[in-house]
Formats: C-alpha cells, sequence, structure tokens
C-alpha cells in the first residue's frame, strides 16, 4: 500500500476537498478539456496581461488526481509567460511519465504528484488540467481568438 | 435466502467452475485477484486456451482454399464452431450465422448492408437511452448516409425501458428497432421477445445487441423472433477479436456484401463477380480461425455447465452484493431495475470513481469504473461516472465480501 499512500498523499487529499482557484474568470481565454475515458470534464480560465498569466482558474468535476492536479497547477501559472507556461507543461509531463527516478527538474508543490507515474492508468487524470493549458495558452499567443 | 443459497451450491460448484479458470490464481500488487469485470471481458477457462493452443499445433491452415489435410482439419473446426454457434442460439439452421469481429462489428454490418441498402429520408431507426455506444454510433452513420432519423426510448429512474413511450414511438415510419438484450451499464434485462413483437407489428425489423447477455442467459433467436442477434466471444468466456451475427435466413440473402475480398465470392471478373452464398458472402477474407475454434470451445464449455443452476448461483452473488454495497454509508446504487443480471453500478458520495478504482485495484478487486461506453445512461441520472462490479459464474459472495473491503478503505481514505 506504500504507492497508493505515494499517490493519495494528505496534500493532494486537501486539494480535491478544497481545490484552489475553482471558479469562473469573467472574459478570460475559455478552453475546455475532457477525459473519454472517464467522462470528467474541466473548463480552464485563462487571463494574460502584459504577456503574463495574470489569473487562472478552473471549474469541472473529476477525480481527486485530477482535480489537485489543476489546483496545483492554477498556483503555479500565476505570474508566468505563456513560453514558460508551456516549458512548466514539458517539465511536469517528464515528472509524472518518465519510468525512472533520475533527477527531474525541482517542481516545489508540484512534485506531490510524481507518484503517479506508478499508475500509469492515472496519467491522463494528471495531465488534463495541463493539456488544457497548453492549448489555451497556445491559442492566447498564436492567434488572439477565443476557443470558446 | 441462505436457504435458496444453499441449494444452489448444491446444483452449482462454484469451486470447481473456478478452478477451470487459470488466471483466477493470479496474485495482483501482492493480493489474490478477484475478479469483477467481466461484463468488459470475461476470463478464459483452460479449455479454450487449449482448443486454440491446439488448432495453432496441430490444424493451422487456411480454411475453405486448399485441398490439403490441414486445411480440411482447419474447415472442419471453424465450420464445426459454426454449428455449435447455430446450437447456442438455437439458430434454425448454420447458414443463418455470420462470424464477426465481434458485437460492434456485427452491429456495423447490418447497419451499413442492411441500413444503407434498404433505409429512406425520414425512415426512423429506433434505439434506446440504455444503449452501449457500439449501438449508437453504426447508426448515427448510417442514418447520416441515407437521410434517416434517429429515435430513442426513454428509461425510468430505476434504469428500465419505458414502454409506453416505446409503443408511442414506433410508427409505420419506423424501420429498424435497434436495443441490447441486457444493459452493460445497469444490468436491466430487458423484454425483448415482447418489444420485438410490437416492432413486427408496425412492420419494423429488429437487432437485439446480445454481447451482455450471452453469458448470462439462455437464448433462443426462434423464441424471441429477432431478425438479428448479435455478440461478442469475449464476453462469453471465448477469445477476444470475434462474435456471431445471426440473422434472419431471407434478410441475410436480399443483404448487399459488407466488405469485399476472397471467400465472399463465387466468381471474380473484371466485368463482373457474383457473390458466394450466405453466410461466407459476409465473411471476407482470412477469418480469425484460431479465435472462431476459441469461441466453439467457450460454446462446448457452456454446454457442459447446468446454465439455469449457473444464472441462479450469479443471481444469488448479485442479490448479496446488492444488499451488501447497500450498507456502506454513501453508497448509491445506480440502476435498480426489476430484471437485472451480472451487474452493479454505484457511486460513492465524496469518492470519484477513478480514485476507488485505484485503491480497489491496489487490494487485488478489479472493477471497471468510468461512463462504460454508455455515456447517454450517465446524463441520464446526471453522473459522470460510476463504478461497475460486475459478475461472471465463477464470482463468489468471497469476492463481493473484499469488494466491500475495499470500498471500506476507499472510504477511510476518503471520507
Amino acid at each position: 500500500m506504500s504507492e497508493l499512500s505515494e499517490l493519495y498523499q494528505e496534500v493532494i487529499l486537501d486539494h480535491n476537498r478544497r481545490p484552489h482557484n475553482f471558479r469562473a474568470i469573467e472574459g478570460a481565454t475559455k478552453q475546455e478539456g475532457y477525459n473519454p475515458l472517464c467522462g470528467d470534464r474541466l473548463t480552464l480560465y485563462v487571463a494574460m496581461e502584459g504577456g503574463v498569466i495574470k489569473d487562472v482558474a478552473f471549474q469541472g468535476s473529476g477525480c481527486a488526481i485530477s482535480k489537485a492536479s489543476a489546483s496545483l497547477m492554477t498556483d503555479a501559472l500565476k505570474g508566468k509567460t505563456a513560453d514558460e507556461a508551456r516549458a512548466l507543461f514539458d517539465q511536469f509531463h517528464a515528472m509524472i511519465t518518465s519510468d525512472h527516478d533520475g533527477p527531474t527538474a525541482d517542481l516545489g508543490k508540484l512534485s506531490v504528484l510524481a507518484g503517479v507515474r506508478e499508475f500509469p492508468t492515472r496519467i491522463k487524470c494528471a495531465s488534463l488540467a495541463w493539456h488544457t493549458m497548453k492549448a489555451a495558452v497556445a491559442s492566447e499567443t498564436d492567434a488572439p481568438v477565443s476557443t470558446e | 435466502m441462505a436457504i435458496g443459497t444453499s441449494s444452489v451450491q448444491a446444483a452449482f460448484d462454484v469451486a470447481k467452475i473456478r478452478a477451470d479458470f487459470p488466471i483466477l490464481a493470479e496474485r495482483v500488487h501482492g493480493q489474490p485477484l478477484v475478479y469483477l469485470d467481466s461484463a468488459n471481458t470475461s476470463q478464459k477457462p483452460e479449455s479454450v486456451l487449449k482448443a486454440m493452443d491446439d488448432y495453432y499445433r496441430h490444424a493451422n491452415a487456411n480454411i475453405h482454399r486448399a485441398t490439403h489435410l490441414l486445411s480440411e482439419r482447419a474447415t472442419a473446426l471453424y465450420e464445426g464452431s459454426r454449428a455449435k454457434a447455430a446450437a447456442f442460439l438455437n439458430a434454425p439452421d448454420k447458414r443463418t450465422i455470420v462470424f464477426t469481429k465481434g458485437t460492434t462489428d456485427g452491429i456495423n454490418l447490418v447497419a451499413q448492408s442492411y441500413g444503407r441498402s434498404t433505409l429512406k429520408p425520414g425512415d426512423e431507426i429506433l434505439l434506446t437511452w440504455l444503449e452501449h455506444h457500439s449501438n449508437i454510433v453504426p447508426w448515427q452513420l448510417v442514418a447520416e448516409q441515407t437521410g434517416a432519423v434517429i429515435k430513442v426510448v426513454p428509461i425510468n429512474d430505476a434504469g428500465e425501458l419505458d414502454q409506453g413511450e416505446f409503443a408511442a414511438l414506433l410508427s409505420p415510419r419506423t424501420k429498424i428497432v435497434a436495443m441490447g438484450h441486457v444493459s452493460n451499464a445497469l444490468g436491466t434485462i430487458n423484454p425483448v421477445a415482447d418489444m420485438i413483437a410490437r416492432a413486427h407489428a408496425v412492420g419494423a425489423v429488429v437487432l437485439v445487441d446480445g454481447a451482455q447477455a450471452a453469458p448470462h442467459l439462455v437464448i433462443d433467436v426462434q423464441a424471441l423472433d429477432c431478425d438479428f442477434y448479435v455478440l461478442s466471444s469475449h464476453k462469453m468466456f471465448g477469445p477476444t477479436g470475434t462474435g456471431v451475427l445471426y440473422g434472419r435466413a431471407s434478410l441475410l440473402e436480399a443483404m448487399p456484401p459488407y466488405q469485399g475480398g476472397g471467400d465472399m465470392i463465387a466468381s471474380v471478373t473484371f466485368e463482373r463477380t457474383l457473390y458466394n452464398q450466405v453466410p461466407y458472402k459476409f465473411e471476407a477474407g482470412t477469418p480469425n480461425m484460431a479465435g472462431v475454434v476459441g469461441l466453439g470451445a467457450a460454446i462446448d464449455y457452456l454446454a457442459g455447465i447446468d446454465r439455469e443452476a449457473a444464472l441462479a448461483h450469479e443471481d444469488a452473488v448479485l442479490e448479496y452484493a446488492t444488499a451488501q454495497v447497500r450498507q456502506i454509508p454513501g453508497a448509491r446504487i445506480v440502476g435498480e431495475a426489476r430484471h437485472k443480471t451480472g451487474v452493479l453500478s454505484f457511486v460513492l458520495d465524496g469518492v470519484h470513481p477513478h480514485d476507488a478504482g485505484t485503491i480497489l485495484d491496489q487490494q487485488g478487486v478489479a472493477v471497471r469504473t468510468g461512463q462504460h461506453c454508455a455515456q447517454p445512461v450517465m446524463d441520464r441520472f446526471g453522473i459522470a461516472a460510476t463504478i461497475r462490479a460486475s459478475l461472471g459464474i465463477y464470482n463468489t459472495r468471497e469476492d463481493i465480501d473484499a469488494l466491500v473491503r475495499g470500498l471500506h478503505k476507499v472510504r477511510e481514505l476518503f471520507v
């Protein structure tokens, strides 16, 4: 059961019960994320100002892993540029998919999700918010078009 | 209940059945495997594994094509499975049995061959709210191609089809009715014989998706009087990648081929090709021969057990599971039809099914969590997903006890 307690750390359970930035943002870029495997849906709101993520929030239903991941992600993204957000996506993705315990970038609070790598069936849960963010940020920088 | 169960145990020796399935001795995450995911795919008895192995060791050759001994053996085994499938469904003639890749393939065959060649703009295809995506999407495709319109029979809060609405939706415009025999998401057994009679009264042709019925119920396509009946080998203790389509002979004969290729032709020239007779007209290309042989062995396996006693055993385990899960605080059963088989779908307050699935798995308990390829059913109950424990003939009360212990662990962590 040690892998299980590694996955469901207290921090993750807390974010599941009381997710941070769990709200809509009026006028922000809105991006839908959907995991057809489990039916989970997530709406991400990203408000950019001067090339920087000024505010980011999410709504939707999902498992503890997907909610905690979205909650922690929104905390981590504030103040980052689109490029920095994309770089963080890559680092996070490497952390949850790498099949060895080699050195990965220190991702601070996000590293509580590293245990997901032991649960291949749950990687999609942890990455749903991140893929949604990548799409939201891409549309923000590539062309000023709302994805709604 | 206790008395009923002990008399069932006398007639049905579940320990003996379990010994026939080698995988049930497997350990997962250091725990004995508790397999409660048979509606997803069933496990396979030794006799099926051996039949397929023997086929490759002693009979493998292409069927219907060569004059040598191995081809004769392979053809005899393959066609032998057709006769077994006909007997399994009480089909009137083995010509009415078409081997497919599985239920999905069978439905697509009927939709694209029968549906596409007969449907006209404005014709109606009647489905039900309980359908698996595989009995929805093929009809949407053919509706788009032909201008036909899809109508859907609603369900009540127990997860039963609304028979009044079914009657109201039937009209001379209804050309095809496609419905599941047993719901994969909720376990509801639909009153298909009665519904088929009512559909025939307005001139509709009826396809029954028997994927979830085949491992549990004794099926008689003549008594049901259905026009098409489809099933998957892998849900009924046979291998993956093969299935059966039963079709009324007159319909199969009139239908155009689904796919073109070898074995489905009588003669080919560049000017004109003559098609083979049924069922070969629908079996283009080298089929899944070992799979069909394995399916034959699975049918033999089922023929060798007392099906009524097996069903009584499964019903007793389902009843026990329902009562046990109901006692867990915050558990809510989804789908409480009066007639059910094999499936217990439920949700736990404050716990997402996916999290429950992972925690159960760590304790050796395999269930499916999610929408079960039945998004309309989930939408109908206003939920994204359920935890689904589904039963095979090999499950026991002890399996349910392990599930319940696991669910208490889930609650400890989350509630």
